[in-house]
């Protein structure tokens, strides 16, 4: 008799998810929940606003201890897996403890990823992806005046906006031409750009790093053109890799994020995977992809509840969206689907209005009648009805052209409309 | 059992877009009139006159609350709000992200997100909506109340695919409770389960299953000999058309002139469903059954159905209603009526029940078909208690639809002439009018 009927592994967005969706399904079935922290579960993306100050470190906590004992699930903190075994429907925890399970959620997430380069390994430098590393953050900021970032996306960016609101002089220094690449065109990043260089932080774009040393009062960073930077502290924020290791040694490859199928079903018996450790197929062109975003780790999580508990209602997975909602220093901005299309595509359609004045910038993407893509900067738009236009594949006919018109209006009645 | 909430409802074709609730929404939650500060949006729509309504549904699974990193969103469980807390906010409007419905927006004037907090139970923006497009529906309140109560029909009955005389019975008997006698005479209830199946029953009362021409008689007896021993027993059928006004009127009427305290519930659905069709006294006009077929000549029901609630109006009950499950907030409201009534004589419930496989009705718009029926005034609802002599329509319909609206959805229908419809247009009127005008005059019938 295996000691739980669901065990999830990792306690954030993608775990909760799945395991509000296992309840649905099934109000009775053990469930057990793991998660490597000590703490109450708490989310990767609000710690840039934990080591600013934004946020309380003691109450950005997404459920309490009240919670578990209401939904019936066993939720053990401090429990790292290191083994999940397919096979024997057993995980094993650092502690040599063993659990043994019928169904099993790897829900990992993933942590940072530091690149090669020389001498880094050699540097203390910072990350950000746990409550501890927020707090590290925060204390080093204390004694630092100024900070290198490895790294202009997201997180990056976060970062080097909080320590330059903390009186750091910053600079960023990214391998590719523009600042957040993976989410907004050349313009808007122009836009970013500028409202960060305003507030006097630096962005060396296109600007790989040779070496780094550690020297006496922090380090220096070398780049290929030849600049040397200096600064007290450094940190390094230049991607994650998924933390997958539990079902190495049982032939899967998961370095680039587990692959799973469209109820997030990894191939290995029993068990299913969600959010940051994964890769699934992108609702594009179907081709796999790594999300990393907290909204497809709901989105994944959710479904991989379902189709543990064997929820009649359970959905396929529609493939993953790039996507995001990104604000600093007052601005706020989002990037939805196939954003970054240009006019020149074949069937594409750009649809743009930039509003200097007000820093204000919008682009609408059309494949034929249905919206594909959409960004904006200090837009009125919602988000989140435009990227349920593009994954419903809203045929827009003869409303095309008023929606091009009045995007804001006319998506909020045809999202309401299709209301289920 | 699941919590059931408030909820507002929209109707899109009373909003004339006057933006009277994002005022008293900004008003109630900013004290300004300006409608930056409206967590409620009207917006125009496609065409002149068309309007929309973007406002947080208080979803049952909420993706905003999902995607909040920092907590800041949480769903009430006695309330079903799901609200918002300033102090956890971080500011990253993933919430905004993760709405299909912009329930949850960014107030430029605040700069920060906001959403209806259903203004603690009273919605201000339902009150300032004098055309009444915008609703404040409590009904869940009845639904938590009666789901706590028991289930006395086990699950797993074979009643046709979107037959609603599951809902029925299942929310009938959780109300009467187990202290309750059934009689089930032949007919569909009988046959889904409720009175037996070799010898096991759907129904945890004890229940019987009379003749068709003896049910009122039956449980009148049943009834008198619990009083004789002292024992306040609920005597409760649930019978057919046919057991009712047609091969059971005998019967009925006869215990209700003598005023039997018994429910006897008819459940309408117009004809002898479960023998294969046939018509009965209450299939209406034009109607196709298989005795009333459609060819070169005949061409459905040549007779008006007999208005069998009208009927029980006239026979010295202590309480009379039609009813349907369409409308089960008003349903629950008349049952408990009956309930009290029955303990000082008769009372008669008439239940509209569409029929999905003898009407040729798509079992999912069964429901809905029930609603029209209601809108067209085909099946008015109303009500009348002998205590105070008070008779009144529960559900007014100021504007009907035409009739055409609920026939056209219903197979048994297809074939009907201009003239035909015309018929039943009329009819219609007549009755209605006819309910009208016993209305006006106070009925005191059991004086
Ligand atoms: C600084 C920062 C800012 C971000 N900002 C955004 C943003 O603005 N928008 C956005 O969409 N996304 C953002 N993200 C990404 C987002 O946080 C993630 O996509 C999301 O948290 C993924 O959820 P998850 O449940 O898959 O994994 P995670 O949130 O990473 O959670 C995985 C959990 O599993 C636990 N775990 C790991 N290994 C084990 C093990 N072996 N045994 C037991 N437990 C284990 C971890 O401790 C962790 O609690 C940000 C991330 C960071 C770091």
């Amino acid at each position: 008799m295996p000691d739980t009927k669901y065990l999830i592994v990792g306690s954030s967005h993608a775990g909760l998810a799945a395991l509000e969706a296992i309840r649905l399904a099934d109000a009775e079935g053990s469930i057990t929940l793991l998660s490597k922290e000590g703490s109450l579960p708490y989310s990767p993306t609000v710690l840039p606003y934990v080591f600013s100050g934004m946020a309380d470190a003691d109450r950005v906590f997404l459920r309490e201890d009240d919670y578990f004992k209401q939904m019936g699930v066993d939720f053990k903190r401090g429990s790292a897996v290191t083994e999940l075994n397919a096979q024997k429907g057993q995980a094993v925890l650092e502690t040599g403890e063993t659990i043994g399970f019928q169904k099993a959620l790897l829900a990992t997430g993933a942590r940072p990823q530091v690149p090669k380069i020389e001498g880094l390994s050699d540097c203390p430098f910072q990350v950000l992806r746990t409550l501890a590393d927020a707090k590290a953050l925060k204390s080093g900021m204390e004694s630092a005046r100024s900070a290198i970032i490895l790294g202009a996306g997201l997180i990056g960016m976060h970062a080097a906006e909080s320590l330059c609101e903390a009186g750091l002089q910053v600079t960023v220094v990214e391998m590719a031409g523009r600042v957040l690449p993976g989410y907004f065109d050349a313009k808007a990043s122009g836009m970013i750009k500028s409202i960060f260089n305003e507030h006097g932080v630096k962005l060396l774009l296109g600007s790989p790093v040779t070496h780094v040393v550690a020297n006496h009062n922090g380090c220096g960073v070398s780049l290929e053109n030849g600049l040397d930077l200096s600064a007290d502290m450094i940190m390094v924020a230049t991607g994650v890799i998924p933390n997958w290791e539990c079902l190495e040694n049982q032939g899967i490859d998961g370095a680039q994020g587990v692959l799973v199928d469209d109820y997030m079903r990894t191939g290995l018996k029993n068990i299913w995977a969600a959010g940051d450790v994964t890769r699934s197929k992108s609702f594009f062109d179907n081709s796999p992809t790594y999300s990393g975003t907290l909204p497809m780790a709901v989105e994944q999580g959710r479904i991989a509840g379902a189709s543990m508990a064997e929820d009649p209602g359970v959905k396929p997975f529609p493939g993953a969206v790039p996507l995001n909602t990104y604000s600093f220093f007052g601005n706020r901005s989002f990037s939805v689907g196939q954003a970054m299309a240009t006019a020149s595509g074949k069937k594409t359609e750009v649809n743009l209005i930039h509003i200097p004045s007000s820093n204000s910038y919008q682009k609408l993407v059309f494949n034929a009648d249905r919206l594909v893509g959409a960004m904006g900067i200090n837009s009125e738009l919602d988000p989140g009805v435009l990227w349920r236009m593009i994954e419903r594949q809203v045929e827009l006919g003869d409303v095309k052209e008023a929606f091009a018109a009045k995007p804001k209006e006319i998506g909020r009645l045809l999202m309401n409309n299709l209301w289920r | 059992m699941g919590r059931s909430y408030h909820t507002i409802a929209f109707d899109a074709q009373k909003c004339n877009g006057c933006q009277e609730c994002e005022k008293a929404c900004a008003q109630a939650k900013a004290g300004v009139t300006d409608l930056v500060h409206s967590r409620i949006k009207v917006s125009p729509g496609r065409k002149e006159g068309e309007w929309g309504l973007a406002l947080c549904r208080q979803c049952a699974q909420p993706l905003c609350v999902m995607n909040c990193p920092g907590g800041a969103l949480s769903k009430d469980p006695v309330s079903g709000v799901v609200s918002w807390d300033e102090s956890r906010c971080v500011g990253c409007k993933l919430c905004t992200l993760a709405c299909a419905y912009a329930g949850i927006t960014f107030n430029q004037a605040t700069g920060q997100v906001m959403k209806c907090d259903f203004c603690g139970g009273d919605p201000a923006c339902v009150k300032s909506c004098e055309r009444g497009a915008l609703q404040h529906l409590t009904g869940s309140d009845i639904y938590n109340e009666w789901g706590d109560l028991e289930d006395l029909f086990v699950p797993g009955i074979s009643a046709c695919l979107g037959c609603n005389s599951e809902l029925l019975v299942r929310h009938t008997l959780r109300r009467v409770g187990p202290n309750t006698v059934v009689a089930t005479p032949p007919g569909c209830i009988a046959g889904v389960g409720a009175v037996g199946v070799n010898g096991l029953t759907a129904t945890k009362t004890p229940v019987f299953h009379p003749l068709l021409t003896n049910t009122a008689s039956m449980l009148a007896g049943a009834r008198r000999y619990y009083n004789r021993i002292g024992r306040d027993v609920t005597m409760l059928a649930f019978a057919g058309d046919g057991g009712a006004a047609d091969v059971g009127f005998q019967s009925l009427s006869g215990a209700a002139e003598r005023g039997e305290q018994i429910i006897f519930i008819c459940v309408d659905n117009e004809g002898y469903m479960n023998t294969g069709v046939q018509r009965s006294s209450t299939t209406p006009y034009g109607a196709w059954t298989s005795t009333t077929p459609v060819g070169s000549v005949l061409r459905g029901k040549t007779r008006d159905a007999k208005p069998l609630p009208i009927i029980m109006l006239m026979h010295n009950c202590e309480y009379v209603a039609t009813a349907s499950t369409a409308y089960m907030e008003d349903y629950y409201q008349k049952l408990e009526k009956a309930i009290l009534a029955a303990k000082k004589g008769m009372a008669y419930v008439h239940v509209f029940s569409p029929c999905p496989t003898g009407w040729r009705l798509p079992p999912a718009r069964l429901i809905e078909a029930g609603r029209k029926a209601v809108q067209c005034n085909l099946m008015p609802l109303w009500e009348y208690e002998s205590a105070t002599g008070d008779m009144r329509f529960t559900h007014p319909v100021d504007n009907p639809l035409p009739v055409t609206d609920y026939l056209s959805m219903i197979g048994k229908y297809r074939h009907l002439s201009a003239e035909q419809t015309q018929h039943i247009q009329e009819h219609a009127d007549r009755q209605v009018d006819l309910l009208r005008k016993f209305m006006q005059q106070r009925m005191d019938l059991a004086v």
